[in-house]
Protein backbone atom coordinates (compact mmCIF):
# COMPACT_ATOMS: atom_id res chain seq x y z
CA UNK A 1 0.00 0.00 0.00
CA UNK A 2 2.77 2.42 -0.98
CA UNK A 3 0.43 4.68 -2.88
CA UNK A 4 -1.17 5.89 0.38
CA UNK A 5 0.81 8.15 2.69
CA UNK A 6 1.06 7.00 6.36
CA UNK A 7 -1.40 9.73 7.28
CA UNK A 8 -3.95 8.62 4.68
CA UNK A 9 -3.43 4.96 5.57
CA UNK A 10 -4.08 5.80 9.22
CA UNK A 11 -7.45 7.33 8.33
CA UNK A 12 -8.44 4.26 6.32
CA UNK A 13 -7.42 1.87 9.07
CA UNK A 14 -9.18 3.94 11.72
CA UNK A 15 -12.36 4.09 9.67
CA UNK A 16 -12.36 0.31 9.18
CA UNK A 17 -11.83 -0.25 12.90
CA UNK A 18 -14.50 2.26 13.91
CA UNK A 19 -17.02 0.83 11.45
CA UNK A 20 -16.28 -2.78 12.38
CA UNK A 21 -16.82 -2.23 16.09
CA UNK A 22 -19.79 0.09 15.59
CA UNK A 23 -21.50 -2.63 13.52
CA UNK A 24 -20.55 -5.57 15.73
CA UNK A 25 -21.57 -3.98 19.03
CA UNK A 26 -24.85 -2.58 17.73
CA UNK A 27 -25.91 -5.84 16.01
CA UNK A 28 -27.38 -7.64 19.06
CA UNK A 29 -29.18 -4.45 20.08
CA UNK A 30 -30.41 -4.07 16.52
CA UNK A 31 -31.85 -7.60 16.49
CA UNK A 32 -33.54 -7.11 19.87
CA UNK A 33 -34.98 -3.73 18.89
CA UNK A 34 -36.22 -5.11 15.56
CA UNK A 35 -37.85 -8.03 17.38
CA UNK A 36 -39.55 -5.69 19.82
CA UNK A 37 -40.82 -3.48 17.01
CA UNK A 38 -41.90 -6.35 14.75
CA UNK A 39 -43.48 -8.67 17.30
CA UNK A 40 -43.83 -6.82 20.58
CA UNK A 41 -47.04 -5.33 21.90
CA UNK A 42 -46.19 -2.91 24.67
CA UNK A 43 -46.82 0.60 25.85
CA UNK A 44 -44.46 3.12 24.27
CA UNK A 45 -43.78 1.13 21.11
CA UNK A 46 -44.32 4.17 18.87
CA UNK A 47 -42.02 6.16 21.14
CA UNK A 48 -39.27 3.54 20.78
CA UNK A 49 -39.83 3.47 17.03
CA UNK A 50 -39.50 7.26 16.87
CA UNK A 51 -36.38 7.27 19.05
CA UNK A 52 -34.69 4.63 16.89
CA UNK A 53 -35.44 6.56 13.71
CA UNK A 54 -34.51 9.96 15.10
CA UNK A 55 -30.87 9.92 13.86
CA UNK A 56 -32.19 9.29 10.36
CA UNK A 57 -34.19 12.51 10.25
CA UNK A 58 -32.29 14.83 12.57
CA UNK A 59 -29.40 16.87 11.14
CA UNK A 60 -26.27 14.82 11.95
CA UNK A 61 -24.80 17.85 13.70
CA UNK A 62 -27.71 17.79 16.13
CA UNK A 63 -27.20 14.09 16.83
CA UNK A 64 -23.49 14.70 17.38
CA UNK A 65 -24.20 17.58 19.72
CA UNK A 66 -26.71 15.51 21.71
CA UNK A 67 -24.10 12.76 22.00
CA UNK A 68 -21.59 15.34 23.24
CA UNK A 69 -24.04 16.54 25.92
CA UNK A 70 -24.96 12.99 27.03
CA UNK A 71 -21.70 11.10 26.55
CA UNK A 72 -19.15 13.87 27.05
CA UNK A 73 -16.90 13.64 30.12
CA UNK A 74 -19.26 15.91 32.02
CA UNK A 75 -22.41 14.49 30.48
CA UNK A 76 -24.68 12.36 32.69
CA UNK A 77 -24.02 9.08 30.86
CA UNK A 78 -20.42 9.85 29.94
CA UNK A 79 -19.37 10.66 33.52
CA UNK A 80 -21.21 7.60 34.85
CA UNK A 81 -19.48 5.27 32.36
CA UNK A 82 -16.07 6.82 33.09
CA UNK A 83 -16.49 6.59 36.87
CA UNK A 84 -17.94 3.06 36.85
CA UNK A 85 -16.25 1.25 33.97
CA UNK A 86 -13.50 3.62 32.95
CA UNK A 87 -14.96 3.91 29.46
CA UNK A 88 -14.32 7.27 27.82
CA UNK A 89 -16.01 8.32 24.58
CA UNK A 90 -15.06 11.99 24.29
CA UNK A 91 -12.41 12.62 21.62
CA UNK A 92 -11.49 8.94 21.41
CA UNK A 93 -11.99 6.46 18.57
CA UNK A 94 -14.62 4.76 20.77
CA UNK A 95 -16.63 7.96 20.55
CA UNK A 96 -16.40 7.87 16.76
CA UNK A 97 -17.65 4.27 16.87
CA UNK A 98 -20.55 5.32 19.12
CA UNK A 99 -21.52 8.13 16.76
CA UNK A 100 -21.37 5.78 13.76
CA UNK A 101 -23.38 3.10 15.59
CA UNK A 102 -26.11 5.57 16.50
CA UNK A 103 -26.29 6.93 12.95
CA UNK A 104 -26.38 3.47 11.37
CA UNK A 105 -28.82 1.99 13.89
CA UNK A 106 -32.09 2.96 12.16
CA UNK A 107 -30.89 1.43 8.87
CA UNK A 108 -29.87 -1.77 10.62
CA UNK A 109 -33.15 -2.07 12.56
CA UNK A 110 -35.25 -1.42 9.45
CA UNK A 111 -33.59 -4.20 7.45
CA UNK A 112 -33.83 -6.73 10.29
CA UNK A 113 -37.39 -5.74 11.12
CA UNK A 114 -38.52 -6.32 7.54
CA UNK A 115 -36.93 -9.77 7.61
CA UNK A 116 -38.67 -10.64 10.89
CA UNK A 117 -42.02 -9.50 9.56
CA UNK A 118 -41.54 -11.77 6.56
CA UNK A 119 -41.18 -14.85 8.78
CA UNK A 120 -44.45 -16.77 9.04
CA UNK A 121 -45.32 -17.00 12.76
CA UNK A 122 -47.07 -20.26 11.88
CA UNK A 123 -43.65 -21.86 11.43
CA UNK A 124 -42.80 -20.84 14.99
CA UNK A 125 -46.08 -22.36 16.19
CA UNK A 126 -45.11 -25.56 14.42
CA UNK A 127 -41.74 -25.56 16.20
CA UNK A 128 -43.61 -25.15 19.49
CA UNK A 129 -45.77 -28.20 18.88
CA UNK A 130 -42.58 -30.15 18.13
CA UNK A 131 -41.27 -29.41 21.62
CA UNK A 132 -39.09 -26.32 21.11
CA UNK A 133 -39.57 -23.58 23.69
CA UNK A 134 -39.55 -19.95 22.57
CA UNK A 135 -35.81 -19.42 22.94
CA UNK A 136 -34.96 -22.54 20.97
CA UNK A 137 -37.58 -21.70 18.37
CA UNK A 138 -35.88 -18.33 17.90
CA UNK A 139 -32.45 -19.93 17.67
CA UNK A 140 -33.24 -22.71 15.21
CA UNK A 141 -36.17 -21.36 13.20
CA UNK A 142 -36.48 -17.58 13.35
CA UNK A 143 -32.79 -16.68 13.40
CA UNK A 144 -31.77 -18.78 10.37
CA UNK A 145 -34.73 -17.42 8.43
CA UNK A 146 -33.88 -13.78 9.16
CA UNK A 147 -30.15 -14.22 8.58
CA UNK A 148 -30.24 -12.50 5.15
CA UNK A 149 -31.95 -9.51 6.78
CA UNK A 150 -29.39 -9.40 9.59
CA UNK A 151 -26.54 -9.50 7.06
CA UNK A 152 -28.15 -6.79 4.97
CA UNK A 153 -28.67 -4.66 8.08
CA UNK A 154 -25.09 -5.16 9.22
CA UNK A 155 -23.66 -4.24 5.84
CA UNK A 156 -25.87 -1.17 5.58
CA UNK A 157 -24.75 -0.06 9.03
CA UNK A 158 -21.11 -0.72 8.14
CA UNK A 159 -21.39 1.31 4.94
CA UNK A 160 -23.12 4.12 6.80
CA UNK A 161 -20.35 4.08 9.44
CA UNK A 162 -17.67 4.32 6.75
CA UNK A 163 -19.32 7.48 5.44
CA UNK A 164 -20.47 9.11 8.69
CA UNK A 165 -19.28 12.70 8.94
CA UNK A 166 -21.50 15.21 10.75
CA UNK A 167 -22.19 13.47 14.03
CA UNK A 168 -18.63 12.18 14.32
CA UNK A 169 -16.90 15.51 13.77
CA UNK A 170 -19.33 17.27 16.14
CA UNK A 171 -18.98 14.70 18.91
CA UNK A 172 -15.30 13.74 18.80
CA UNK A 173 -13.77 16.24 16.33
CA UNK A 174 -11.16 15.00 13.83
CA UNK A 175 -7.94 14.18 15.60
CA UNK A 176 -5.53 12.36 13.26
CA UNK A 177 -4.95 8.80 14.44
CA UNK A 178 -7.67 9.06 17.05
CA UNK A 179 -10.92 10.31 15.55
CA UNK A 180 -10.05 11.36 12.02
CA UNK A 181 -12.02 8.85 9.94
CA UNK A 182 -12.03 8.59 6.15
CA UNK A 183 -14.65 11.29 5.43
CA UNK A 184 -13.24 13.74 7.96
CA UNK A 185 -9.76 13.14 6.56
CA UNK A 186 -10.98 13.89 3.03
CA UNK A 187 -12.56 17.07 4.30
CA UNK A 188 -9.38 18.05 6.16
CA UNK A 189 -7.18 17.42 3.09
CA UNK A 190 -9.46 19.62 1.02
CA UNK A 191 -8.97 22.48 3.49
CA UNK A 192 -5.16 22.64 3.03
CA UNK A 193 -3.42 23.82 -0.17
CA UNK A 194 -2.10 20.88 -2.23
CA UNK A 195 -4.23 18.34 -0.41
CA UNK A 196 -6.35 17.48 -3.45
CA UNK A 197 -4.19 14.48 -4.43
CA UNK A 198 -4.52 12.93 -0.96
CA UNK A 199 -8.23 13.64 -0.93
CA UNK A 200 -8.63 12.02 -4.36
CA UNK A 201 -6.79 8.85 -3.26
CA UNK A 202 -9.06 8.56 -0.22
CA UNK A 203 -12.09 9.11 -2.43
CA UNK A 204 -10.98 6.17 -4.57
CA UNK A 205 -10.54 4.02 -1.45
CA UNK A 206 -14.02 5.06 -0.30
CA UNK A 207 -15.57 4.06 -3.59
CA UNK A 208 -13.77 0.72 -3.63
CA UNK A 209 -14.83 -0.10 -0.06
CA UNK A 210 -18.43 0.93 -0.67
CA UNK A 211 -18.69 -1.06 -3.90
CA UNK A 212 -17.01 -4.05 -2.25
CA UNK A 213 -19.47 -4.02 0.65
CA UNK A 214 -22.37 -3.79 -1.78
CA UNK A 215 -21.13 -6.69 -3.92
CA UNK A 216 -20.42 -8.88 -0.90
CA UNK A 217 -23.87 -8.21 0.55
CA UNK A 218 -25.56 -8.98 -2.77
CA UNK A 219 -23.64 -12.23 -3.15
CA UNK A 220 -24.31 -13.33 0.42
CA UNK A 221 -28.00 -12.46 0.18
CA UNK A 222 -28.33 -14.38 -3.07
CA UNK A 223 -26.63 -17.47 -1.64
CA UNK A 224 -28.69 -17.46 1.55
CA UNK A 225 -31.93 -16.88 -0.31
CA UNK A 226 -31.15 -19.76 -2.66
CA UNK A 227 -30.33 -22.05 0.25
CA UNK A 228 -33.50 -21.18 2.16
CA UNK A 229 -36.13 -21.12 -0.53
CA UNK A 230 -35.13 -23.56 -3.22
CA UNK A 231 -38.40 -23.05 -5.02
CA UNK B 1 -61.55 -42.96 26.96
CA UNK B 2 -58.16 -42.04 25.55
CA UNK B 3 -59.09 -38.47 24.66
CA UNK B 4 -61.22 -36.09 26.68
CA UNK B 5 -61.85 -32.54 25.49
CA UNK B 6 -63.99 -29.91 27.13
CA UNK B 7 -63.62 -26.30 25.99
CA UNK B 8 -65.54 -23.09 26.16
CA UNK B 9 -64.40 -19.80 24.76
CA UNK B 10 -66.23 -16.71 23.57
CA UNK B 11 -65.00 -14.91 20.46
CA UNK B 12 -66.67 -11.76 19.16
CA UNK B 13 -69.74 -13.15 17.36
CA UNK B 14 -68.87 -16.80 17.95
CA UNK B 15 -69.04 -19.01 21.00
CA UNK B 16 -67.26 -22.32 21.25
CA UNK B 17 -68.78 -24.81 23.66
CA UNK B 18 -67.62 -28.37 23.10
CA UNK B 19 -67.41 -31.48 25.22
CA UNK B 20 -66.53 -34.90 23.87
CA UNK B 21 -64.57 -38.02 24.65
CA UNK B 22 -63.18 -40.61 22.29
CA UNK B 23 -61.51 -44.04 22.48
CA UNK B 24 -58.29 -45.01 20.65
CA UNK B 25 -58.09 -44.66 16.90
CA UNK B 26 -59.03 -41.76 14.67
CA UNK B 27 -61.50 -39.25 16.04
CA UNK B 28 -62.83 -37.13 13.20
CA UNK B 29 -64.02 -33.61 13.95
CA UNK B 30 -66.42 -32.96 11.13
CA UNK B 31 -68.16 -29.70 10.31
CA UNK B 32 -68.52 -26.89 7.79
CA UNK B 33 -65.88 -24.18 7.63
CA UNK B 34 -66.46 -21.78 10.49
CA UNK B 35 -67.91 -24.45 12.76
CA UNK B 36 -64.92 -24.19 15.11
CA UNK B 37 -62.95 -27.31 14.19
CA UNK B 38 -59.55 -25.64 13.90
CA UNK B 39 -60.21 -23.63 17.05
CA UNK B 40 -60.76 -26.87 18.95
CA UNK B 41 -57.51 -28.47 17.86
CA UNK B 42 -55.54 -25.26 18.34
CA UNK B 43 -56.79 -25.23 21.92
CA UNK B 44 -55.82 -28.88 22.32
CA UNK B 45 -52.35 -28.10 20.93
CA UNK B 46 -51.98 -25.08 23.21
CA UNK B 47 -51.76 -22.52 20.40
CA UNK B 48 -54.94 -20.93 21.73
CA UNK B 49 -55.81 -20.52 25.37
CA UNK B 50 -59.50 -21.14 26.02
CA UNK B 51 -61.37 -19.22 28.72
CA UNK B 52 -62.35 -22.51 30.31
CA UNK B 53 -61.56 -26.09 29.53
CA UNK B 54 -59.96 -29.39 30.26
CA UNK B 55 -57.97 -31.62 27.91
CA UNK B 56 -56.67 -35.05 28.84
CA UNK B 57 -54.94 -37.68 26.72
CA UNK B 58 -54.76 -41.23 28.10
CA UNK B 59 -55.17 -39.86 31.61
CA UNK B 60 -52.50 -37.13 31.30
CA UNK B 61 -54.05 -33.74 31.89
CA UNK B 62 -52.65 -31.09 29.53
CA UNK B 63 -55.05 -28.29 30.32
CA UNK B 64 -57.31 -27.69 33.27
CA UNK B 65 -58.31 -24.08 33.69
CA UNK B 66 -60.26 -24.90 36.85
CA UNK B 67 -56.95 -25.79 38.51
CA UNK B 68 -55.08 -23.02 36.70
CA UNK B 69 -53.03 -25.56 34.77
CA UNK B 70 -52.11 -24.53 31.24
CA UNK B 71 -49.17 -26.34 29.65
CA UNK B 72 -47.46 -24.39 26.85
CA UNK B 73 -47.44 -26.14 23.43
CA UNK B 74 -43.85 -27.35 23.72
CA UNK B 75 -44.61 -29.29 26.90
CA UNK B 76 -47.75 -31.02 25.64
CA UNK B 77 -46.05 -33.55 23.34
CA UNK B 78 -48.77 -33.27 20.74
CA UNK B 79 -47.88 -33.80 17.10
CA UNK B 80 -49.65 -31.35 14.82
CA UNK B 81 -49.96 -31.87 11.07
CA UNK B 82 -51.03 -28.54 9.62
CA UNK B 83 -53.09 -28.03 6.52
CA UNK B 84 -50.17 -26.34 4.73
CA UNK B 85 -47.46 -28.65 6.04
CA UNK B 86 -45.39 -25.86 7.61
CA UNK B 87 -42.08 -27.58 6.94
CA UNK B 88 -39.04 -25.51 7.89
CA UNK B 89 -37.75 -24.15 4.57
CA UNK B 90 -34.14 -23.76 5.75
CA UNK B 91 -33.82 -27.40 6.81
CA UNK B 92 -33.58 -30.55 4.71
CA UNK B 93 -36.28 -33.21 4.86
CA UNK B 94 -34.02 -35.27 7.14
CA UNK B 95 -33.52 -32.32 9.50
CA UNK B 96 -37.24 -31.54 9.45
CA UNK B 97 -37.98 -35.12 10.46
CA UNK B 98 -35.38 -34.95 13.24
CA UNK B 99 -36.63 -31.60 14.57
CA UNK B 100 -39.09 -33.09 17.05
CA UNK B 101 -36.50 -35.58 18.24
CA UNK B 102 -34.07 -32.82 19.21
CA UNK B 103 -36.58 -31.55 21.72
CA UNK B 104 -38.49 -34.74 22.43
CA UNK B 105 -38.21 -36.97 25.47
CA UNK B 106 -34.76 -38.48 25.96
CA UNK B 107 -36.00 -41.81 27.30
CA UNK B 108 -35.84 -43.70 24.01
CA UNK B 109 -37.84 -42.62 20.99
CA UNK B 110 -41.20 -44.34 20.86
CA UNK B 111 -41.19 -44.39 17.09
CA UNK B 112 -38.23 -45.35 14.96
CA UNK B 113 -37.18 -43.10 12.11
CA UNK B 114 -36.56 -45.93 9.66
CA UNK B 115 -40.00 -47.40 10.17
CA UNK B 116 -41.74 -44.05 9.73
CA UNK B 117 -39.71 -43.21 6.63
CA UNK B 118 -40.58 -46.60 5.17
CA UNK B 119 -44.25 -46.37 6.12
CA UNK B 120 -44.63 -42.94 4.51
CA UNK B 121 -42.47 -43.76 1.50
CA UNK B 122 -40.22 -40.71 1.87
CA UNK B 123 -36.80 -42.40 1.87
CA UNK B 124 -35.80 -40.91 -1.47
CA UNK B 125 -36.57 -37.35 -0.29
CA UNK B 126 -34.37 -37.19 2.82
CA UNK B 127 -31.63 -34.97 1.45
CA UNK B 128 -33.95 -32.57 -0.37
CA UNK B 129 -35.27 -29.21 0.78
CA UNK B 130 -39.00 -28.72 1.34
CA UNK B 131 -39.18 -26.12 -1.44
CA UNK B 132 -38.52 -28.83 -4.02
CA UNK B 133 -41.23 -31.24 -2.86
CA UNK B 134 -44.70 -31.72 -4.32
CA UNK B 135 -47.74 -31.01 -2.17
CA UNK B 136 -48.30 -34.69 -1.42
CA UNK B 137 -44.65 -35.25 -0.52
CA UNK B 138 -44.66 -32.22 1.80
CA UNK B 139 -47.70 -33.55 3.65
CA UNK B 140 -46.11 -36.98 4.07
CA UNK B 141 -42.97 -35.38 5.50
CA UNK B 142 -45.12 -33.24 7.80
CA UNK B 143 -46.90 -36.35 9.04
CA UNK B 144 -43.55 -38.06 9.61
CA UNK B 145 -42.16 -35.04 11.46
CA UNK B 146 -45.15 -34.94 13.82
CA UNK B 147 -45.00 -38.70 14.34
CA UNK B 148 -41.27 -38.71 15.17
CA UNK B 149 -41.69 -36.19 17.97
CA UNK B 150 -43.07 -39.13 20.02
CA UNK B 151 -46.46 -37.50 20.50
CA UNK B 152 -49.14 -38.53 22.96
CA UNK B 153 -51.71 -37.46 20.39
CA UNK B 154 -51.61 -36.55 16.71
CA UNK B 155 -53.64 -33.59 15.49
CA UNK B 156 -54.39 -33.33 11.80
CA UNK B 157 -56.01 -30.19 10.46
CA UNK B 158 -57.39 -30.97 7.01
CA UNK B 159 -54.08 -32.54 5.96
CA UNK B 160 -55.45 -33.35 2.51
CA UNK B 161 -57.44 -30.18 1.84
CA UNK B 162 -54.71 -28.45 -0.17
CA UNK B 163 -54.14 -31.48 -2.42
CA UNK B 164 -55.78 -32.56 -5.66
CA UNK B 165 -57.72 -35.83 -5.97
CA UNK B 166 -54.73 -37.83 -7.19
CA UNK B 167 -52.58 -36.74 -4.24
CA UNK B 168 -55.41 -37.45 -1.78
CA UNK B 169 -55.69 -40.96 -3.14
CA UNK B 170 -51.93 -41.24 -2.73
CA UNK B 171 -51.92 -40.23 0.95
CA UNK B 172 -55.09 -41.86 2.31
CA UNK B 173 -53.56 -45.36 2.45
CA UNK B 174 -50.66 -43.95 4.52
CA UNK B 175 -53.13 -42.47 6.98
CA UNK B 176 -54.92 -45.81 7.20
CA UNK B 177 -51.60 -47.51 7.95
CA UNK B 178 -50.88 -44.85 10.57
CA UNK B 179 -54.21 -45.59 12.25
CA UNK B 180 -53.71 -49.34 12.12
CA UNK B 181 -49.98 -49.63 12.86
CA UNK B 182 -49.37 -47.07 15.61
CA UNK B 183 -51.15 -46.82 18.93
CA UNK B 184 -51.22 -43.03 18.89
CA UNK B 185 -54.71 -41.53 19.07
CA UNK B 186 -55.45 -39.13 16.21
CA UNK B 187 -57.76 -36.12 16.22
CA UNK B 188 -58.57 -35.49 12.56
CA UNK B 189 -60.28 -32.33 11.37
CA UNK B 190 -62.04 -32.42 8.03
CA UNK B 191 -65.00 -31.16 6.11
CA UNK B 192 -64.66 -33.93 3.50
CA UNK B 193 -66.96 -36.81 4.34
CA UNK B 194 -65.15 -39.18 1.97
CA UNK B 195 -61.98 -38.96 4.11
CA UNK B 196 -63.87 -39.13 7.37
CA UNK B 197 -65.86 -42.19 6.28
CA UNK B 198 -62.65 -44.01 5.35
CA UNK B 199 -60.55 -43.08 8.37
CA UNK B 200 -62.67 -42.36 11.39
CA UNK B 201 -63.14 -44.68 14.32
CA UNK B 202 -65.17 -42.05 16.14
CA UNK B 203 -66.99 -39.09 14.61
CA UNK B 204 -67.79 -35.82 16.37
CA UNK B 205 -69.80 -33.36 14.30
CA UNK B 206 -69.47 -29.66 15.05
CA UNK B 207 -72.09 -27.07 14.22
CA UNK B 208 -71.60 -23.37 15.05
CA UNK B 209 -69.21 -24.13 17.88
CA UNK B 210 -71.24 -26.94 19.43
CA UNK B 211 -71.14 -30.72 19.23
CA UNK B 212 -73.95 -32.16 17.13
CA UNK B 213 -73.55 -35.93 17.08
CA UNK B 214 -70.73 -37.99 18.46
CA UNK B 215 -70.10 -41.70 18.65
CA UNK B 216 -68.64 -44.68 16.75
CA UNK B 217 -68.23 -43.85 13.06
CA UNK B 218 -70.60 -46.59 11.85
CA UNK B 219 -73.39 -45.32 14.05
CA UNK B 220 -72.96 -41.60 13.39
CA UNK B 221 -72.73 -42.06 9.62
CA UNK B 222 -75.92 -44.12 9.58
CA UNK B 223 -77.86 -41.81 11.88
CA UNK B 224 -80.68 -40.05 9.99
CA UNK B 225 -80.07 -36.93 12.10
CA UNK B 226 -76.63 -36.53 10.49
CA UNK B 227 -78.14 -35.85 7.06
CA UNK B 228 -78.86 -32.13 7.56
CA UNK B 229 -75.38 -31.65 9.01
CA UNK B 230 -73.38 -33.29 6.26
CA UNK B 231 -75.74 -32.98 3.30
CA UNK B 232 -77.85 -35.49 1.40
CA UNK B 233 -75.12 -36.32 -1.13
CA UNK B 234 -72.54 -37.18 1.54
CA UNK B 235 -74.72 -39.15 3.96
CA UNK B 236 -74.43 -42.90 4.11
CA UNK B 237 -73.27 -45.78 6.26
CA UNK B 238 -69.70 -47.09 6.46
CA UNK B 239 -69.79 -50.81 7.01
CA UNK B 240 -66.94 -53.14 7.82
CA UNK B 241 -66.90 -56.12 5.51
CA UNK B 242 -64.69 -59.20 5.19
CA UNK B 243 -63.44 -60.18 1.75
CA UNK B 244 -64.66 -63.69 0.94
CA UNK B 245 -63.68 -64.33 -2.67
CA UNK B 246 -62.88 -62.73 -5.97
CA UNK B 247 -64.70 -63.64 -9.16
CA UNK B 248 -62.06 -63.03 -11.81
CA UNK B 249 -64.43 -63.65 -14.71
CA UNK B 250 -67.23 -61.40 -13.49
CA UNK B 251 -64.77 -58.82 -12.14
CA UNK B 252 -66.50 -58.67 -8.79
CA UNK B 253 -65.60 -59.34 -5.16
CA UNK B 254 -67.87 -61.06 -2.70
CA UNK B 255 -67.84 -59.79 0.89
CA UNK B 256 -69.46 -60.90 4.10
CA UNK B 257 -71.31 -58.44 6.33
CA UNK B 258 -73.53 -59.11 9.30
CA UNK B 259 -76.66 -58.97 7.12
CA UNK B 260 -75.38 -61.45 4.54
CA UNK B 261 -73.39 -61.17 1.33
CA UNK B 262 -72.32 -58.06 -0.55
CA UNK B 263 -71.15 -58.19 -4.15
CA UNK B 264 -69.06 -55.25 -5.28
CA UNK B 265 -66.76 -54.37 -8.22
CA UNK B 266 -63.34 -55.95 -7.75
CA UNK B 267 -61.58 -54.84 -4.56
CA UNK B 268 -57.81 -55.06 -4.35
CA UNK B 269 -57.60 -56.88 -1.01
CA UNK B 270 -56.82 -60.53 -0.19
CA UNK B 271 -59.61 -62.86 0.94
CA UNK B 272 -59.96 -62.77 4.71
CA UNK B 273 -58.99 -59.11 5.05
CA UNK B 274 -61.38 -56.50 6.36
CA UNK B 275 -62.36 -53.44 4.36
CA UNK B 276 -64.64 -50.53 5.09
CA UNK B 277 -67.36 -49.99 2.50
CA UNK B 278 -69.24 -46.74 2.25
CA UNK B 279 -72.80 -47.00 0.98
CA UNK B 280 -74.31 -43.63 0.07
CA UNK B 281 -77.83 -43.12 1.43
CA UNK B 282 -79.14 -41.91 -1.92
CA UNK B 283 -77.94 -45.11 -3.63
CA UNK B 284 -80.06 -47.34 -1.41
CA UNK B 285 -83.49 -48.47 -2.63
CA UNK B 286 -86.03 -49.77 -0.12
CA UNK B 287 -88.66 -52.46 -0.74
CA UNK B 288 -91.10 -54.06 1.67
CA UNK B 289 -91.26 -57.27 -0.40
CA UNK B 290 -88.22 -59.15 -1.62
CA UNK B 291 -87.87 -58.25 -5.28
CA UNK B 292 -87.08 -60.92 -7.80
CA UNK B 293 -85.84 -60.41 -11.35
CA UNK B 294 -83.87 -57.27 -10.52
CA UNK B 295 -80.45 -56.25 -11.80
CA UNK B 296 -79.17 -55.08 -8.40
CA UNK B 297 -76.99 -57.78 -6.86
CA UNK B 298 -77.35 -56.83 -3.23
CA UNK B 299 -80.66 -57.31 -1.46
CA UNK B 300 -80.16 -57.08 2.29
CA UNK B 301 -82.87 -57.81 4.84
CA UNK B 302 -83.20 -54.91 7.27
CA UNK B 303 -85.46 -53.25 9.81
CA UNK B 304 -86.42 -49.58 9.91
CA UNK B 305 -85.14 -47.97 13.11
CA UNK B 306 -85.98 -44.32 12.62
CA UNK B 307 -87.20 -41.78 10.09
CA UNK B 308 -86.08 -38.19 9.92
CA UNK B 309 -87.46 -35.74 7.40
CA UNK B 310 -86.83 -32.05 6.90
CA UNK B 311 -88.71 -29.44 4.90
CA UNK B 312 -87.73 -30.95 1.55
CA UNK B 313 -89.28 -33.87 -0.30
CA UNK B 314 -86.79 -36.37 1.14
CA UNK B 315 -86.67 -38.45 4.28
CA UNK B 316 -83.68 -40.21 5.84
CA UNK B 317 -84.46 -43.75 6.91
CA UNK B 318 -82.27 -45.37 9.54
CA UNK B 319 -81.97 -49.14 9.12
CA UNK B 320 -80.46 -52.05 10.93
CA UNK B 321 -79.13 -54.66 8.53
CA UNK B 322 -77.91 -57.56 10.64
CA UNK B 323 -75.82 -55.75 13.26
CA UNK B 324 -74.82 -52.88 11.01
CA UNK B 325 -76.68 -49.58 10.95
CA UNK B 326 -77.42 -48.36 7.43
CA UNK B 327 -78.99 -45.27 5.99
CA UNK B 328 -81.31 -44.74 3.03
CA UNK B 329 -82.52 -41.47 1.59
CA UNK B 330 -85.87 -41.74 -0.21
CA UNK B 331 -88.82 -39.43 -0.94
CA UNK B 332 -91.49 -38.81 1.66
CA UNK B 333 -94.01 -40.02 -0.88
CA UNK B 334 -92.30 -43.44 -1.13
CA UNK B 335 -92.03 -43.73 2.64
CA UNK B 336 -95.77 -43.09 2.96
CA UNK B 337 -96.66 -45.45 0.09
CA UNK B 338 -94.61 -48.26 1.68
CA UNK B 339 -95.97 -47.46 5.12
CA UNK B 340 -92.48 -47.26 6.64
CA UNK B 341 -92.31 -46.78 10.39
CA UNK B 342 -89.80 -47.81 13.06
CA UNK B 343 -89.91 -51.59 13.26
CA UNK B 344 -91.04 -52.18 9.66
CA UNK B 345 -89.12 -55.09 8.08
CA UNK B 346 -87.86 -54.27 4.61
CA UNK B 347 -85.14 -54.96 2.05
CA UNK B 348 -82.29 -52.57 1.29
CA UNK B 349 -81.23 -52.81 -2.34
CA UNK B 350 -77.75 -51.62 -3.36
CA UNK B 351 -76.41 -51.62 -6.90
CA UNK B 352 -72.88 -53.00 -6.97
CA UNK B 353 -71.58 -50.32 -9.26
CA UNK B 354 -72.97 -47.62 -6.95
CA UNK B 355 -70.05 -48.24 -4.61
CA UNK B 356 -67.11 -46.32 -6.00
CA UNK B 357 -63.58 -47.61 -5.60
CA UNK B 358 -62.54 -44.55 -3.60
CA UNK B 359 -65.29 -45.33 -1.09
CA UNK B 360 -63.55 -48.51 -0.06
CA UNK B 361 -60.85 -48.24 2.54
CA UNK B 362 -58.59 -50.81 4.10
CA UNK B 363 -59.31 -51.53 7.71
CA UNK B 364 -57.27 -53.80 9.91
CA UNK B 365 -59.25 -55.04 12.87
CA UNK B 366 -57.53 -53.93 16.03
CA UNK B 367 -56.40 -56.54 18.47
CA UNK B 368 -56.89 -54.68 21.68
Amino acid sequence: MDWLSPEEWMAVRLSLRVSFWATLISLPFGVLTALALARGRFWGKSLLNGLVHLPLILPPVVTGYLLLILFGRRGPIGSFLEDTFGIVFAFRWTGAALACAVMGFPLMVRAIRLAIEAVDPKLEDAAGTLGANRLWTFAVVTLPLILPGILAGAILAFAKAMGEFGATITFVSAIPGQTQTLPTAIYAFLQVPGGEASAMRLVVVSIILAMGALLVSEAVARRVAKRIAAR
Amino acid sequence: MSLEVRLSHAFPGFTLEVDFAAPDGVTALFGRSGSGKTTVINAVAGLLRPAQGRVAVNGTVLLDTARGMVHPPHRRRIGYVFQEGRLFPHLSVRQNLAFGQWFGPRDGAAVETDRVVEMLGIGHLLSRRPGLLSGGEKQRVAIGRALLSSPRLLLMDEPLASLDEARKTEILPYLERLRDETRIPILYVSHAMAEVARLATTIVTLHEGRVGLSGPAGHVLADPRVVPEIGVREAGAAIEARVVSHDAVGGVTELAISAGRLVLPHIDAPPGSTVRVRIHAHEVILATEKPSAISALNILPATVTSLSGGDGPGVAVGLLAGEDPMLAHITKRSATALGLAPGTPCFAIVKSVAVARRDIGSFETRHA
